[in-house]
């Protein structure tokens, strides 16, 4: 069996399967000798190995790698967050959503509107929590609704297409709302107001000592893990959830068995876009600051998150955005450092590309295997 | 999108109609967002100095008053089914546009109100006086939501009215509307190339002094264009005669050219087709010498993004692979020349001859081809999109990198690029856009000879079969990863050529010229042209380039550089809903894209068939076996 299945795949590889053999190849020896030179630079700066790859090395200190690892893990959840409504338009219609990173910056937007508004009426400080919760209720609504005025405009006659038609449709609305935002908000980037004190505050968490943690980041972790939890049980236990894993798997015969598929595909735009419109909020208190242009690297590398946690999986997406904030965090420090690369953290996006194009190289299903319907899969 | 929305202009039952009034308060309520929605993205204001005739209408009303006519059009028109009755036309259509078109206008109105009296300033930076002066025309707010209220009454019932008028009729309004608003906006382009052709006289005549045309400007355009489309159409007419009585003739001998009656059409037309294509040439050629140092310097840029369209189509409209990350080769081709050419480059510096680099930069970029290309190429097409594009940003991100600096500059780029030396005889630079026109316009003919064959070879059929069918391709022996790798290096070697010229245009490179949104453009280009076919592209690349400007290069249009992307955008959604295969459709590709209604129109015709044979007298009342 395994002989016979494996002999004509030995005389079918072609120059390509060699050169990608080759990349692989090439590849895993970068990470291993720059995962070698980093621990040799922890155990001492000085030794020839890490001379030789990096005369003017320093030792990565623990806290700063701590820092690292919690700033990435932070982006992480919300690239995650933004790479649930890649996966579940991907899962259920078979195409990528290109302008769902616009949608996210939307959220950023709006949220920056409401609370400047909120702060000038002076409710922002004095009652921050409910003020933050209406901020999240209008930058859900307007990510939701953008979401869903999106399928119903763009995305609703083009169904049945090639496939390749909705995606270039989806680059042209990208474009366009990228550019609507400039003109209504004008280019310069906007500020968020400033946070409460005990929010910006560092805590110790898990009563660790050393580990501190910043007010912000803690509320991100929180919120995306409660938004995470919401998303799947809806998904995984309601009856809506239900339809919309089973025109996922089969739009025709979800049809036959009297699921609205026009409705359950409106739903999962809509829960995209909410999510999108959460990971907006916790991305403006993070980095208080949107420019029209926010949406477009957090788009794609939550589409990478998308990809490397596997399409059409929702565990999947949030592991692979927090495997890709992390890696893009801690990766070029770790991997590219010591090997002597100076301005490594300009390469940090170039860090998250190459991690996609690995993974596809590598294990094109995704890191917990791709959830698609029978002809998507093909 | 199946069923095409037909005007049809008489029928006989249904004479009853009522009208639906939440089909009338949502189309409404559209056109009034749309035109707050232009309002608040400040364009009227910012047109506004400037007349599209000079002075009944400015370009700032004009940027508005088109949405109800829009409207009151799209409202009237309906999806006339096979084998239904159209419903009558009368004036209750031009009532219902004007509904519609008076909901729009008092949505301006309400707008100019609320500005009036709230200041939203801080989010919406048009939220502005001058926006409640344009909508008031500087009288009180009263007067201009009445006033909105007429406009958009009015415009609706045109956009109506315009089905009322006969097929002809309505052509006839719409190329005089096109054309006479058409010439205003390229009045700079027009007034140079008078000037050029020592005509003043004309541009006297049809511009006014701050800018617009007059008032018989536009007549004399409005008749020009009748008189043209009459001629075109008599000709037309003629010809059709002819050929008619040409077909009826071949019928009659029997000759061989009636066997294949569809090839001889298609030869006369690509005769036309020729012919057109060479006086477009030759004009094309003389152009330059008529034009000013600006319009050529657009030109130029015509002729850059052109090219890189060019190969894009090889890429995109041949095989079928959508590669987001075409400025990357755009780059390595700009990169290379300046490394090898520039006395100022960081790195190696040998300062070659520009021709010598060029002989460089097509083995650099073909590699950069294949090493982009080989792993991408197993790839579904859409995650073939994201990672292209995902080496688009690598490519630039590296370039701008403080690793790569002392090779490629970083930030700083590279400067003193020198201009092409052609055989010591000349010296193509960025201060000669005339030049680089030439020079641009000689690969963008080298570029289409090599598309036009390519398209008509084995290699060309094999990327057309792949891009129908990956698989079916594969099955008929296509060695499919090869033609797509031959693809992608073909596209990397033109868009290497253009970044060539770029450097020794621009005289210096920087990274932010490489940035995904001159993929995106491009791309835009090549579908709104018409993907894969190299005169829809041209038509694309000088509809778009040449008009609105490229990515930071100024068009026509230079009022409109603040929204030129936004109008990208919007233009790509719509050719994609309305028109996938492109202004000017390759046959085929059009073909794959409405397979569908094909299927349909021909199960349709073999029905009516079916109805019209008689009934087999052998088995009455049984269908005729198929």
């Amino acid at each position: 069996m395994t002989t016979a299945t494996r002999a004509p795949t030995a005389t079918q590889r072609t120059n390509v399967d060699r050169f990608l053999t080759l990349i692989r190849i090439a590849l895993i020896t970068f990470v291993t000798v720059g995962l070698l030179a980093f621990i040799a630079q922890q155990i001492s700066p000085t030794n020839p190995f890490a001379e030789w790859a990096n005369p003017g090395a320093d030792r990565l200190t623990g806290s700063a790698f701590r820092e690292l690892v919690i700033s990435g893990l932070n982006i992480g959840v919300m690239y995650g967050l933004i790479a649930l409504g890649y996966s579940m338009v991907y899962g259920v219609l078979g195409f990528i959503n290109f302008a769902h990173g616009e949608v996210f910056m939307w959220s950023v937007m709006s949220g920056w509107i409401t609370s400047e508004k909120l702060f000038e009426a002076g409710l922002w400080e004095d009652f921050f929590i409910p003020a933050l919760l209406f901020t999240v209720l209008v930058s859900v609504t307007v990510s939701t609704t953008l979401a869903v005025v999106m399928e119903r405009v763009a995305y609703r006659p083009l169904r049945g297409s090639p496939r390749l038609i909705p995606l270039i449709t989806s680059i042209g609305v990208s474009f366009f709302l990228q550019n609507v935002a400039i003109g209504l908000f004008g280019p310069a980037a906007k500020r968020y107001p400033q946070l409460p004190e005990w929010m910006s505050k560092r805590y110790e968490v898990f009563g660790i000592p050393g580990l501190e943690v910043e007010g912000t980041k803690i509320l991100i972790f929180v919120v995306s893990t409660i938004s995470m939890v919401g998303l799947w049980y809806y998904v995984e236990r309601t009856k809506t959830g239900k339809a919309m894993r089973a025109v996922a798997e089969d739009k025709e015969i979800a049809a036959l068995m009297g699921i609205d598929v026009d409705k359950t595909i409106v739903r999962t735009f809509a829960v995209g876009g909410a999510m999108a419109g959460v990971a907006g909020i916790l991305w403006g208190l993070l980095f208080r600051s949107v420019v029209a242009t926010t949406g477009f690297l957090p788009g794609i590398k939550a589409f990478t998150a998308a990809v490397l946690g596997g399409v059409g999986n929702l565990g999947g997406a949030m592991a692979g955005g927090i495997t890709l904030g992390v890696g893009e965090s801690v990766g070029p420090l770790v991997l590219l450092e010591p090997l002597g690369i100076p301005g490594v953290s300009q390469l940090k996006d170039a860090v998250a590309f190459v991690l996609l194009i690995a993974v596809l190289l590598f294990k094109p299903s995704g890191l917990f295997g791709e959830r698609l319907s029978a002809e998507d899969r093909a | 999108m199946t069923a095409t929305s037909v005007p049809a202009t008489a029928s006989s039952s249904e004479p009853q109609w009522s009208p639906d009034p939440r089909r009338l308060v949502s189309y409404g309520a559209i056109c009034a967002l749309t035109m707050v929605f232009i309002c608040l993205i400040g364009m009227p204001v910012k047109l506004d100095p400037r007349p599209l005739i000079d002075p009944i209408l400015s370009r700032g009303y004009a940027s508005l008053v088109w949405v109800p006519v829009v409207f009151g059009y799209s409202v009237t028109s309906f999806v006339v089914l096979e084998g239904m009755a159209a419903r009558r036309r009368g004036p209750s259509d031009v009532l219902e546009g004007a509904i519609v078109g008076a909901i729009g206008g008092l949505g301006v109105g309400i707008l100019g109100l609320l500005v009036d009296n709230f200041d939203l300033r801080d989010p919406l930076i048009n939220w502005s006086p001058q926006l409640v002066d344009f909508i008031t025309f500087g009288n009180s707010i009263g007067f201009g939501i009445v006033i909105w209220l007429v406009i958009g009454a009015l415009c609706g019932a045109a956009g109506a009215g315009l089905h009322l008028l006969p097929e002809t009729v309505r052509l006839y309004v719409a190329s005089v509307v096109l054309a006479v608003v058409g010439m205003s906006f390229l009045e700079t382009a027009a007034t140079d190339l008078l000037q050029g052709l020592k005509l003043e006289f004309i541009s006297d005549a049809i511009y006014a002094k701050q800018g617009g045309l007059t008032v018989r400007g536009a007549v004399i355009v409005a008749v020009l264009t009748v008189a043209g489309l009459a001629l075109g159409r008599f000709i037309r007419a003629n010809q059709q005669r002819a050929a008619a009585g040409r077909a009826e003739a071949d019928l009659a001998t029997g000759g061989g050219a009636s066997l294949t009656p569809v090839g001889g059409a298609m030869r006369r037309r690509s005769n036309r087709e020729l012919v057109l294509g060479g006086l477009g040439i030759v004009g094309l050629l003389l152009l330059p010498q008529f034009l000013g140092g600006i319009m050529n310097e657009l030109l130029a840029n015509v002729g850059l993004f052109l090219l890189l369209a060019l190969g894009l189509n090889i890429v995109v409209g041949l095989a079928g692979i959508l590669d987001l990350g075409y400025v990357a080769f755009f780059a390595v081709g700009g990169y290379t020349t300046a490394v090898l050419t520039s006395p100022n480059a960081p790195w190696l510096h040998p300062e070659l001859p520009w021709f010598v680099a060029l002989l460089i930069v097509i083995p650099i970029a073909a590699l950069v081809g294949l090493l982009i290309g080989a792993p991408v190429i197993r790839m579904r097409g859409d995650y073939l999109a994201i990672v292209t594009l995902g080496f688009g940003e690598i490519i630039r991100l590296l370039f701008l990198s403080d690793w790569l600096a002392p090779y490629f500059g970083g930030a700083q780029g590279i400067t003193n690029i020198p201009g092409v030396q052609i055989f010591g005889i000349a010296t193509v630079s960025g201060t000669d856009p005339k030049a680089v026109f030439y020079l641009v316009m000689g690969f963008c003919a080298l570029a289409i000879y090599v598309s036009w064959r390519l398209e008509r070879s084995r290699l060309g059929r094999a990327w057309m079969a792949i891009r129908e069918d990956e698989k079916v391709a594969e099955a008929m022996g296509i060695n499919t990863v090869n033609a797509k790798l031959a693809a992608f290096v073909t596209g990397a070697i033109l868009a290497s050529f253009s970044g060539a010229i770029f450097a020794a245009k621009v005289g210096s490179i920087f990274p932010n010229s490489f940035e995904i949104l001159v993929s995106v453009i491009i791309l835009v280009i090549v579908i709104v042209g018409g993907m894969g076919r190299i005169a829809g592209v041209a038509l694309g690349a000088v509809v778009l380039i040449g008009i609105l400007g490229g990515p930071s290069q100024p068009g026509l249009l230079q009022e409109l550089a603040e929204y030129k992307l936004l109008i990208y955008g919007a233009l790509l959604v719509w050719m994609m809903l309305k028109r996938p295969e492109g202004l000017l459709p390759n046959v085929r590709r059009s073909r794959e894209l409405h397979h569908e209604e094909l299927s349909q129109d021909a199960w349709l015709k073999a029905q009516e068939i079916e109805a019209a044979a008689p009934p087999d007298p052998e088995y009455p009342g049984w269908e005729t076996p198929a």
